[in-house]
């Protein structure tokens, strides 16, 4: 249950949202599009559910193509951001329409819909309108009806984007439980890089209509193939001109090979770690380090040390 | 203030916090009090009380003169008409007003601005006037040979003419709000465009057809101008209005009033039942 795209364009007007963009994703996988608002990230993913048509270029579903298929014959699920649910419809009947459309016997869709209803913990709630669930409880229940009609792929476009940051935690693991359950090839978009690297088996960056770079999280994280893909996954300071980890900068009390003089700055306690602002010449880098590390170097505001970045 | 001072004002709290509630109904109760002494007082001296007078009147000869009145061979026939034409006439603005809403808000095309300001042409325009327009279209000196003088069929083409705006506007701005994306979420389920129309756009629009059908509806019933001249004065195409001013020509204010009576009626149960349909679709959120 492969997607494929390849040679994607598009624009909207002048502006370029994709530029020639070529992406693969794996069968049964869980892949997040991550990248800036306005990267073309939810323009791909549109593309690729027939929502939208490209200036150029092929989608593939499952080797078959699919370019010219509408959204309505593409067989794909797709979750919006504001769940698009159908406001008049019980969430029962929501998670059904996909059957009903179908002509399933009813029996059947009774079945696949309580199914599909405590797969997603809304058994309680059939009965109710969507306007009756909180946010999340809606997003679930979209995420059932997409879910409902068996899809080939399953589309998600910034799911929890419109929740508050305790619940979009929640739903976050959720996801990564639920897709381990159905298996079911995932793409999802997200511009919430830890979002990403928790949930995701495999990560595309986009920025600026082009894919930067494709990966694991660990990949990713440990061998970015560019300071954009290095400064938008964790967080990043830069030292003798070269951007890297905060948590790759070693301190010494003492001049090394390799290191430079600083100053420390400030130290800032953060429960178990500690931040240290630094000043070394022109640059302002900071470090990140354990509490027993800073109390082990006798760290503190003023004092003279030396810095070395360990990798990269 | 000193501690002491400020637990003795706790301690006399409660008792204040309860005068000051009493005395913020008494301050709200006066102006609201006005208000609603105001406008019941509006809307009976325009409403409520002629409609009274009308009914009390058709009612002056006693059940049995109400009866005749309204069961005579011509006041019936005109009843009919009305109710029938009335109705077919709000059949036929629900769907194309919806058809025009849907033009006007989905659809981008030139002279979508000039389109939007001609559908409110026959409300700022008067009736009479409407009337005229028509006849010089569709009378005898029909430029386009479409001469329907006198038909039922221009009555109906009146009612239809004076009625466009209400369904059209109504259902507008509840198009302009609808969530395209729950179409989008129909469309990857499989529906294809007139079931998703049928299934989700439709039903959210209900409410709002409902009532510009039911305004249009008890415009029809009553209209008079626009008929006036295009149904030709004929006893085939007299509608309930024209009947009623011709009675009150022959000082037959009772026979005048009754009809009248019984066009309010429907137009009421018309009201009445569309209230209880959008009541309970906005129950639905």
């Amino acid at each position: 249950m492969s997607i494929e795209a390849r040679n994607i364009s598009k624009r909207f007007g002048s502006f370029v949202a994709l530029d020639d963009v070529d992406l693969t994703v794996k069968p049964g996988r869980l892949t997040a599009l991550l990248g800036p608002s306005g990267g073309g990230k939810s323009t791909l993913l549109r593309i690729i559910g027939g929502l939208e048509e490209a200036d150029s270029g092929r989608v593939f579903i499952e080797g078959v193509e699919a370019t010219n298929l509408p959204a309505q014959r593409r067989n794909v699920g797709f979750v919006f951001q504001h769940y698009a649910a159908f406001k008049h419809l019980s969430v029962y009947r929501n998670v059904a329409f996909g059957l009903e459309i179908r002509k399933r016997p009813k029996a059947e869709i009774r079945r696949r819909v309580d199914e599909l209803l405590a797969l997603v913990h809304l058994e309680q709630f059939a009965d109710r309108l969507p306007a009756q669930l909180s946010g999340g409880q809606r997003q679930r229940m979209a995420l059932a009806r997409a879910l409902a009609v068996e899809p080939k792929v399953l589309l998600l476009d910034e799911p929890f984007g419109a929740l508050d940051a305790k619940v979009r935690k929640e739903l976050r693991d959720w996801l990564r439980r639920l897709h381990d359950e159905v298996h079911v090839t995932t793409i999802f978009v997200t511009h919430d890089q830890e979002e990403a690297l928790e949930v995701s088996d495999e990560l595309v960056v986009i920025n600026q209509g082009r894919i930067e770079q494709v990966g694991t999280p660990d990949e990713l994280y440990d061998h970015p193939a560019n300071d954009f893909v290095m400064g938008f996954i964790g967080e990043v300071t830069e030292l003798g001109g070269r951007p890297v980890r905060p948590h790759d900068i070693e301190i010494f009390t003492a001049p090394a090979e390799g290191t430079v003089a600083a100053e420390v700055v400030r130290l800032n306690r953060v429960g178990f770690q500690v931040r240290a602002d630094l000043r070394a010449g022109d640059e302002q880098p900071w470090a990140q380090l354990t509490r027993s590390q800073a109390e082990s170097l006798g760290l503190e505001a003023g004092r003279e040390v030396w810095l070395r970045a360990t990798t990269g | 203030m000193t501690l002491v001072d400020t637990a003795v004002a706790a301690d006399a709290a409660p008792a204040r916090v309860d005068d000051g509630a009493e005395r913020n109904v008494a301050r709200l109760r006066l102006p609201s009090g006005l208000g609603l002494g105001v406008s019941v007082l509006w809307l009976s001296l325009l409403i409520l009380i002629p409609l009274a007078a009308v009914v009390s009147k058709s009612f002056a000869g006693g059940w049995s003169g109400f009866w005749d009145a309204v069961t005579n061979a011509q006041a019936l026939a005109t009843l009919r008409l009305t109710v029938v034409i009335s109705l077919i006439v709000t059949v036929i603005n629900a769907v194309m007003g919806t058809v025009v809403a849907w033009v006007l808000v989905r659809d981008d095309f030139p002279g979508q601005r000039a389109v939007d300001t001609i559908i409110d042409i026959p409300f700022a325009l008067p009736t009479i006037v409407a009337g005229l327009v028509l006849i010089s279209v569709y009378g005898p000196d029909s430029p386009i040979h479409a001469n329907i003088y006198a038909t039922r069929l221009a009555v109906a083409l009146a009612l239809l003419f004076v009625t466009l705006p209400f369904v059209a506007r109504s259902v507008q701005p509840v198009l302009v709000e609808l969530d395209t994306d729950a179409e989008q979420a129909a469309a990857c389920l499989g529906a294809g465009g007139f079931t998703t129309f049928r299934r989700i756009v439709l039903p959210q629009l209900l409410p709002a057809i409902a009532s510009g059908a039911g305004l249009g509806f008890a415009r029809a019933m009553g209209e008079y101008g626009s008929v006036l001249l295009i149904s030709g004065g004929l006893a085939h195409t007299q509608v309930t209005s024209l009947y009623a001013y011709g009675r009150i020509q022959n000082y037959d204010y009772v026979g005048a009033s009754a009809v009248s009576t019984v066009l309010l009626a429907v137009s009421f149960v018309v009201l009445l039942g569309l209230d209880i349909l959008q009541r309970r679709a906005r129950r639905r959120g």
